[in-house]
């Protein structure tokens, strides 16, 4: 099929940067996204110019690192899936396609469609975690009992691959669904409570310091994450905010 | 306010639904009187009576409703201005349909819309009636032929379209507004769960329905029973 490409070029952060037509002919439907993109790039490193930049690593909808806002939507227009696991049948010949970095001012452009997702790794870092004594005395996890249902819960959770689609489709430019899943998963866990209050606290804190925007329970980011997470750990997080702060 | 844990994103989200809550529980007791004015003219007189001139009512929670009505707004245009901030550069292309109701990223819109209506309706009704009771000093509740004023005033003020359609296009922005503002208040104090939100879907549309469409039938047997 033939395709009309509209991508952003931004050649640095400081760069205003611009939408660029690239028409490509004979791309197959069973290529993957991020492969149409390749063969694009082989097409312009052999005239001489700049590959377009996009962010990808195990193309397999695991590791979280590609992005593209593609007409309009996170990830493209297929649901539950990465960009990585988008196919090219879900265009037609002739379509013209858009593709994005995601916007949000505490993802900054780093280089066309690569975005800096470190605020991210910050959040993770003010508490998305559980100290561990590793004194040689630590319990073994699996001694714990552990409720099944809270078990599948904070497992759905800890599906989260921090993509960022949450952010980048959210009006607001929220993260809350990426933190509202990195709490519950601990949340729910007996290992996890001892550090509760803190954890919430601590990563909502440094959430509002990156300058991510408010929820408005609009429900976007749940349609659009790739894993499904579900707007109840948004709910949790909130439950969890609001009984950290009685119990201080 | 800067180092406290609570006045933060999740805090404001708070707050703006417990004012929401006392909103939309202030709404359905309007309603109710209003809807006095339908069936007895009577009634409505002796309830609008009571209620302007019981001190707890006119001292305690009007002050109470007037802070709620306000906070609402103000932190609805502050969070909305944060919101704007947080993403600087739009998108060329964007398709939130996609994934997300008008109702819901549209609060801004439904909101400023009904602030709008309040004004109106502070000029029609609220201004005159404190000016009446605390300019003038007249707690009778009175006209000058003795029959009690308020189911009159009320008549009087819908006898123009042109109100009668502002108030109907308002209360079609407050149902809109209500859509997604009944639930979201739910989820923002922490009560969601899928095995719940069928049921709670159901009940913010029922609510947002049925509460507007309240107001617009008194708007519209006035209009046509004078």
């Amino acid at each position: 099929m033939n395709l009309n490409l509209k991508i952003w070029r931004q050649k640095s952060n400081s760069d205003k940067g611009k939408i660029v037509d690239y028409p490509i002919s004979n791309v197959s439907e069973h290529m993957s996204f991020l492969e149409m993109l390749d063969v694009l790039n082989e097409g312009l490193i052999s005239k001489g110019e700049e590959p377009v930049a996009f962010d990808h690593d195990c193309r397999e909808g695991i590791c979280g690192m590609c992005s593209l806002y593609i007409n309009g939507e996170a990830h493209g227009p297929d649901r539950g899936v990465t960009t990585c696991q988008l196919h090219m049948r879900k265009f037609k010949d002739g379509d013209t396609i858009y593709i994005e970095p995601f916007r949000a001012t505490a993802l900054p452009v780093i280089k066309d469609l690569i975005v800096d997702r470190s605020s991210f790794d910050r959040i993770q870092q003010a508490g998305g975690f559980v100290s561990v004594n590793t004194s040689g005395n630590t319990q073994d996890a699996n001694a714990i009992p552990i409720r099944k249902e809270n078990a599948d819960l904070a497992f759905d959770a800890a599906t989260c691959i921090g993509c960022a689609a949450c952010v980048a489709t959210c009006k607001n430019a929220s993260a809350m669904l990426y933190v509202s899943a990195k709490v519950s998963q601990f949340a729910l866990l007996p290992q996890g409570e001892v550090e509760a209050k803190e954890r919430v606290i601590n990563m909502v804190n440094k959430m509002d310091e990156e300058g991510f925007g408010n929820c408005t329970n609009t429900g976007a980011c749940e349609v659009e994450c790739p894993k499904g997470i579900s707007l109840d750990n948004i709910a949790r997080m909130n439950r969890e905010f609001l009984s950290a702060n009685i119990k201080k | 306010m800067s180092n406290s844990t609570f006045f933060k994103s999740i805090g404001y989200k708070v707050l703006m639904a417990l004012s929401g809550f006392f909103l939309m529980f202030f709404l359905v007791q309007h309603l109710t009187i209003n809807l006095l004015s339908i069936f007895s003219a009577d009634n409505f007189n002796e309830v609008s009576h009571f209620m302007g001139t019981n001190p707890l009512v006119q001292f305690l929670l009007q002050p109470v409703l007037i802070f709620a009505v306000v906070f609402h707004f103000v932190m609805g245009i502050f969070l909305e201005y944060r919101n704007n901030k947080a993403r600087e550069v739009s998108y060329a292309y964007n398709k939130p349909s996609a994934n997300s109701t008008w109702m819901s990223r549209n609060m801004i819109i439904s909101g400023l819309t009904v602030l709008a209506f309040l004004v109106l309706h502070f000029i029609d009704f609220w201004i005159p009636e404190i000016s009446t009771k605390y300019v003038l000093g007249d707690m009778s509740g009175l006209l000058p032929s003795g029959e009690f004023r308020y189911h009159h005033e009320l008549q009087e003020k819908f006898i123009h379209i042109e109100r009668v359609i502002a108030y109907v296009v308002s209360f079609i922005f407050l149902s809109l507004h209500l859509m997604h503002g009944f639930q979201s208040s739910f989820q923002s104090v922490g009560f969601r769960q899928n095995k719940n939100m069928i049921f709670l879907s159901k009940l913010s549309y029922l609510f947002a329905i049925l509460i507007p469409a309240g107001f617009i039938s008194v708007a519209l047997f006035h209009y046509f029973n004078h």
